[in-house]
C-alpha cells in the first residue's frame, strides 16, 4: 500500500490551494482553491481509510463533499451579489471591514 | 360464594388494564378544562361521570381481589361464608361486582393473550407457574408495569401495583372523591370558578389514585407532588381573599420540607437496595436484611420527614388547619380520602424500610410511635379550644393522623390501615356535615356565635354529623370504635394483646386520645346542635345533593368496622366465624413471604381483649359525658354564655394559661414566623436602631465634619491629583493599543485567511513537536 504517495499527493494539493487563497484576486477563483483543500482533506481520508481497512473515513469524506457542496453554493451566492452591488469579483477590493 | 374452583391462566382484565382509574380523572380534567363551559352544567357532570366510573372499576378491581382471596381460602377447605349480617349497599355492591368480575375473567383470557408483549406483569406469572392460588401467591401484588425512560442502565418504570392496599384505597378514593363531587355542585353553585373547580377536583381525584398505584418510588413521588400542587390549586380557591391564598402557600410551602425528605430517602433507598426504584424489590430486600441497616434507619428518618409534612404530623402540621381556607368539599376530600393519606400511605407501602430501619419490633419506643403519639394528643387537645367547626375537624384530623402513624410505629400495620379506611369515611361525614351546617347558616363556621340547637332545624344533618362523631369518639358498634381498639391492642400493653409488650408510651398517648377524642366531639355536637340558636337568620336544611352523600357516608361510617371484627367477638356475638377479622384478610400483604414472618405476625395480628376493649369505651364514654354536663350546665345558666367568660377559664388561673398555650397552637406558628423566620430579622433591627439612636447620632455629626474636611483634601489631591489622571491615562491606553490592533483589520480576506492558516500550521507544528 502506497500510503505515503497519496499523503504527499494531498499535501502537495493543499499547498496549491492555500497558494491560491492566498493569492488570487478572482473570488471564484479563491472558491475554486478552497475546494481543492477540501480534497486534499478528503484524499487524506480515504486513505487512511483503505490502509486501516475502517469505511468510517470514507463514509467521513462523503460527508465532506456534500458539506462542500453546500459551500460552494453559499460561496457562489455572495460572489453573484458581489458583482451585482461593484461590478467587480476583485476581492482585494471589498474591504469595507477595515478598520 | 367462590365454591368452584377457577384455575386461573391468566390475570384477571381489571389488574392490567387499573390504569384506567386514575387516567379517567386525568382525562375530565383535560376535558372540563377545555371545553367545561360549554356544557350544560359547566363541566360538572363531565368530573361525576368520570368519577363514577373510576368509582365502578375500583369496585370491580376491589371485587376481584377479594374473589381472588376468598377463593384461595376456600380451597384451602376453610369454608367462608361471606355472606355477612353488615350488608350494607357498598358490601352487597363488593359481591355484586366480584360476580361479576368472573365474566370478565373469561375476557381475561383473549386479552390477555392480545396484551402489548412489553407489559410485564410480574404476579401474572407466579400465579400462572402455580396453577391457581395456593397460600404463597394469595394476596400477592400483581405489578404491570413498562419502562417509562431509561438513563444509563438505570430504568425509570411506570406501572401498577395492585395489592390490598391499593385496591383499598382506591375504592375509598373514589366513592369520596364521587360523594364530594356531587356534593360540590350544590356547595359551591354559583362559584365564579365553578369549572375551574370541578377540573381541579377531577386532577386532585387523579393524582392521588395515580400514587396509591405506584409501582416504583420514582412514580410515588410524582403523584406525591401533584397531589402537593392540587390542594394549592384548591385551598386557595378563593385566593382574592389574602388569608386563603396565604393558607395556600403556607400548604405548599409547609409540604416542601418534607418533599426534600422524600426525596432524600428515596434517593438512599434507591442506591441502598441496588440501583432499583421497584417497591416490591425494595420491600422485599429490606425485609431479607439485605439492605444496610444505617442506611435503612436514615431512610426512615428522612421519609419519615415527608410524612410529619404531608400527614400533618408535629411538627409540620401547621399548614394542615390553616388548609380550612379552601371549600369545605375540598377539605373533606383532603382530610378523608387525598393529600393527607399519602403519608401514612407511604408508609404502608415501604413498610417494611420502616420495620427494619426504625427496628419497630425490638424497641420501646421509636421515631415514628412517638411521632405519632404526640401529634394525636397535641392535635386532640388543640380541637378542644377551636370555636370554628372545620377548625375542631382539621385537628381532629391531625390527632387521627397521628393514630395512624402510632399503630404503623409500634408495628400494627393492619390495625394502622384500617383505622385510615374508617376514618376516611367518618371524617368525610363529618366535614360535609360542617359544610351543610355551615350552608344552613350562611357560610359562618363559627360554632359559638351562629350555631346552636340547629338539631330541630336540619334532622338529617345533625343524625348523620351525630354518628360521624360517635363513630370517631369509637363508641361501639361504629366503626371507630373497631380501629381504635384494634390499635390500641396492636400497642401489646395490655395483658395478652401480643407484641413486644414493651411499647407504653405509645400506649398511654393512645388512652389519652381516645379520651380527648369523646370529649371533643362531645362539645362541638353540643355547640353545634343543642342548647339555643345563637345566630341570626333562619337555618334550614340542606338540598338533596347534600344530604345524600351525608347519608351514605354516615351509613358508612357506623358499619365499615365490621369488616375487621376480631375472633373472639365474633364468637361471643354468636356471628359465623368466617366474618371475623375480613379486612386483614384482604389488606394485608400476605403474599411477601418475608412480609409474614412469625416477629411481623406477632406484631400485626394483635389478641383482641375484651377488657381493653371495655375501659376504652367506658373511658371515651366518661369523657363525653363529663363535657356534656358541664356544656350543659354552662348553658343553662345562660343561653348565650360562653365558655371564655363564664367557663373554667374565669375561674382557674392555670386554665387560663393553658388555654393561652392552646389557642396560640403551642406557639409553633409563632415560633416559624416570628421566630425562626424574622430571628435575623427582628433582633437585628432592633439591635441596630439601638446603636443608631445612641452610638451613631453622636458619632455621625463627628463623621459629617471629619469628611466634609476630609472631603475637602480628597478632592484637591487625590482626586485632581492621582483618579483623574488615572483616568485619563487609561483612555489614552485603550485609544493607542485600538490604533494599533486597527492596523490587523485590513478587511482583506486574503490577509485573514493567511492569518488563519499560518495559526494553523503553528498549531500543527506545535503538536509533532509535542509528541
Amino acid at each position: 500500500m502506497f500510503l505515503n504517495e497519496f499523503l504527499i499527493f494531498a499535501a502537495l494539493l493543499f499547498c496549491i490551494g492555500v497558494y491560491g487563497v492566498l493569492v488570487r484576486k478572482n473570488g471564484v477563483m479563491v472558491l475554486m482553491s478552497i475546494e481543492l483543500i477540501l480534497n486534499s482533506v478528503n484524499i487524506n481520508l480515504v486513505a487512511f481509510s483503505t490502509y486501516n481497512g475502517d469505511v468510517g473515513g470514507q463514509v467521513f469524506a462523503l460527508f465532506i463533499i456534500a458539506v462542500a457542496a453546500a459551500e460552494v453554493g453559499v460561496g457562489l451566492a455572495i460572489v453573484l451579489l458581489m458583482y451585482r452591488n461593484r461590478r467587480s469579483i476583485d476581492i482585494a477590493e471589498a474591504n469595507l471591514l477595515k478598520g | 360464594m367462590f365454591a368452584t374452583e377457577v384455575v386461573e391462566t391468566t390475570v384477571p382484565w381489571i389488574y392490567e388494564n387499573v390504569w384506567l382509574i386514575p387516567a379517567l380523572p386525568a382525562a375530565s380534567f383535560v376535558l372540563i378544562l377545555l371545553f367545561g363551559k360549554r356544557f350544560p352544567y359547566k363541566g360538572a357532570e363531565i368530573g361525576i361521570v368520570a368519577v363514577g366510573a373510576a368509582f365502578a372499576l375500583a369496585l370491580l378491581t376491589a371485587g376481584t381481589w377479594i374473589g381472588d382471596i376468598e377463593s384461595a381460602d376456600a380451597g384451602h377447605g376453610e369454608t367462608e361464608s361471606h355472606d355477612e349480617g353488615e350488608g350494607t349497599g357498598t358490601d352487597s355492591h363488593d359481591e355484586d361486582e366480584s360476580t361479576e368480575s368472573d365474566e370478565h375473567d373469561s375476557l381475561g383470557l383473549t386479552d390477555g393473550e392480545s396484551a402489548a408483549p412489553s407489559i410485564v406483569t410480574v404476579g401474572a406469572v407466579a400465579q400462572a407457574e402455580s396453577s391457581g392460588h395456593d397460600a404463597a401467591t394469595r394476596g400477592e401484588p400483581i405489578v404491570t408495569e413498562r419502562t417509562w425512560f431509561q438513563s444509563g442502565d438505570t430504568k425509570v418504570p411506570i406501572g401498577t401495583l395492585v395489592d390490598g392496599q391499593s385496591v383499598m384505597l382506591l375504592f375509598v378514593v373514589t366513592l369520596v372523591s364521587g360523594l364530594v363531587h356531587i356534593y360540590s355542585t350544590d356547595y359551591v353553585h354559583g362559584d365564579r370558578r365553578y369549572t375551574h373547580y370541578f377540573a381541579f377536583l377531577s386532577l386532585f381525584t387523579a393524582s392521588m389514585l395515580f400514587m396509591v398505584l405506584a409501582s416504583s418510588t420514582i412514580q410515588l413521588i410524582v403523584g406525591w407532588e401533584l397531589v402537593g400542587v392540587c390542594s394549592f390549586a384548591l385551598i386557595g380557591h378563593w385566593w382574592e381573599d389574602k388569608p386563603n391564598s396565604d393558607a395556600a402557600l403556607k400548604a405548599f410551602l409547609t409540604n416542601r420540607v418534607g418533599d426534600i425528605g422524600l426525596l432524600v430517602g428515596m434517593s438512599i433507598l434507591f442506591f441502598a437496595a441496588g440501583s432499583t426504584f421497584n417497591i416490591g424489590e425494595i420491600n422485599a430486600k429490606a425485609a431479607a436484611g439485605e439492605i444496610n441497616g444505617t442506611a435503612l434507619t436514615w431512610a426512615a428518618v428522612a421519609l419519615m420527614a415527608a410524612v410529619m409534612s404531608k400527614s400533618g404530623q408535629f411538627v409540620l402540621h401547621t399548614w394542615l388547619p390553616d388548609a380550612m381556607a379552601g371549600p369545605t368539599p375540598v377539605s373533606a376530600l383532603i382530610h378523608a380520602a387525598t393529600m393527607v393519606v399519602a403519608g401514612v400511605y407511604m408508609i404502608g407501602r415501604l413498610y417494611p424500610v420502616f420495620w427494619e430501619g426504625l427496628t419497630i419490633s425490638g424497641s420501646n419506643v421509636n421515631l415514628m410511635a412517638l411521632i405519632g403519639g404526640v401529634t394525636t394528643v397535641g392535635g386532640g387537645v388543640l380541637a378542644f379550644v377551636q370555636r370554628d367547626i372545620k377548625k375542631v375537624l382539621a385537628y381532629s384530623t391531625v390527632s387521627q393522623l397521628g393514630y395512624m402513624v402510632l399503630a404503623l410505629g409500634v408495628g400494627a400495620y393492619t390495625a394502622g390501615m384500617f383505622h385510615l379506611f374508617t376514618h376516611a369515611f367518618f371524617k368525610a361525614c363529618l366535614f360535609l356535615g360542617a359544610g351543610s351546617v355551615s350552608h344552613a347558616c350562611h357560610h359562618s363556621f363559627d360554632m359559638k356565635s351562629d350555631m346552636g340547637g340547629l338539631r330541630k332545624h336540619m334532622p338529617i344533618t345533625f343524625w348523620t354529623f351525630l354518628i360521624g362523631s360517635a363513630a370517631l369518639a369509637g363508641i361501639p358498634p361504629l366503626a371507630g370504635f373497631w380501629s381504635k381498639d384494634e390499635i390500641l391492642a396492636g400497642a401489646g400493653v395490655w395483658p395478652g394483646t401480643g407484641g413486644n409488650g414493651t411499647y407504653y408510651i405509645p400506649f398511654i398517648f393512645g388512652m389519652i386520645t381516645a379520651a380527648l377524642t369523646a370529649a371533643y366531639m362531645t362539645r362541638t355536637v353540643w355547640l353545634t346542635f343543642f342548647g339555643e340558636y345563637r345566630g341570626h337568620e333562619q337555618p334550614h336544611e340542606s338540598g338533596r345533593r347534600i344530604t345524600t352523600p351525608l347519608i351514605i357516608l354516615a351509613a358508612m361510617a357506623a358499619t365499615v368496622g365490621f369488616l375487621n371484627m376480631p375472633g373472639p367477638f365474633v364468637a361471643k356475638l354468636g356471628l359465623p366465624s368466617g366474618i371475623a377479622h375480613r379486612f386483614e384478610q384482604w389488606v394485608e400483604p400476605s403474599g411477601i413471604p418475608s412480609f409474614v414472618s412469625a416477629e411481623y405476625n406477632d406484631f400485626h395480628h394483635a389478641n383482641p381483649s375484651f377488657t381493653l376493649a371495655i375501659f376504652a369505651t367506658l373511658l371515651a364514654a366518661g369523657s363525653g359525658l363529663l363535657v356534656w354536663r358541664y356544656y350543659k350546665a354552662l348553658y343553662a345558666k345562660d343561653p348565650m354564655a360562653s365558655e371564655y367568660t363564664d367557663g373554667l377559664r374565669s375561674r382557674s388561673g392555670l386554665a387560663r394559661r393553658g388555654y393561652s398555650l392552646l389557642e396560640n397552637k403551642y406557639y409553633l406558628d409563632h415560633l416559624y414566623t416570628d421566630t425562626i423566620a424574622v430571628a435575623v430579622k427582628g433582633p437585628l433591627a432592633r439591635l441596630a436602631n439601638w446603636t443608631n439612636q445612641n452610638i451613631l447620632d453622636g458619632v455621625v455629626n463627628l463623621a459629617g465634619w471629619v469628611s466634609v474636611r476630609t472631603g475637602r483634601l480628597v478632592y484637591r489631591f487625590v482626586d485632581q491629583g492621582v483618579v483623574d489622571r488615572t483616568v485619563n491615562a487609561s483612555g489614552r491606553t485603550a485609544s493607542g493599543s485600538g490604533q494599533m490592533l486597527r492596523l490587523i483589520q485590513s478587511g482583506q480576506i486574503r490577509q485573514y485567511a493567511a492569518l488563519m492558516f499560518g495559526g494553523a500550521a503553528v498549531l500543527a507544528a506545535v503538536f509533532i513537536l509535542a509528541i
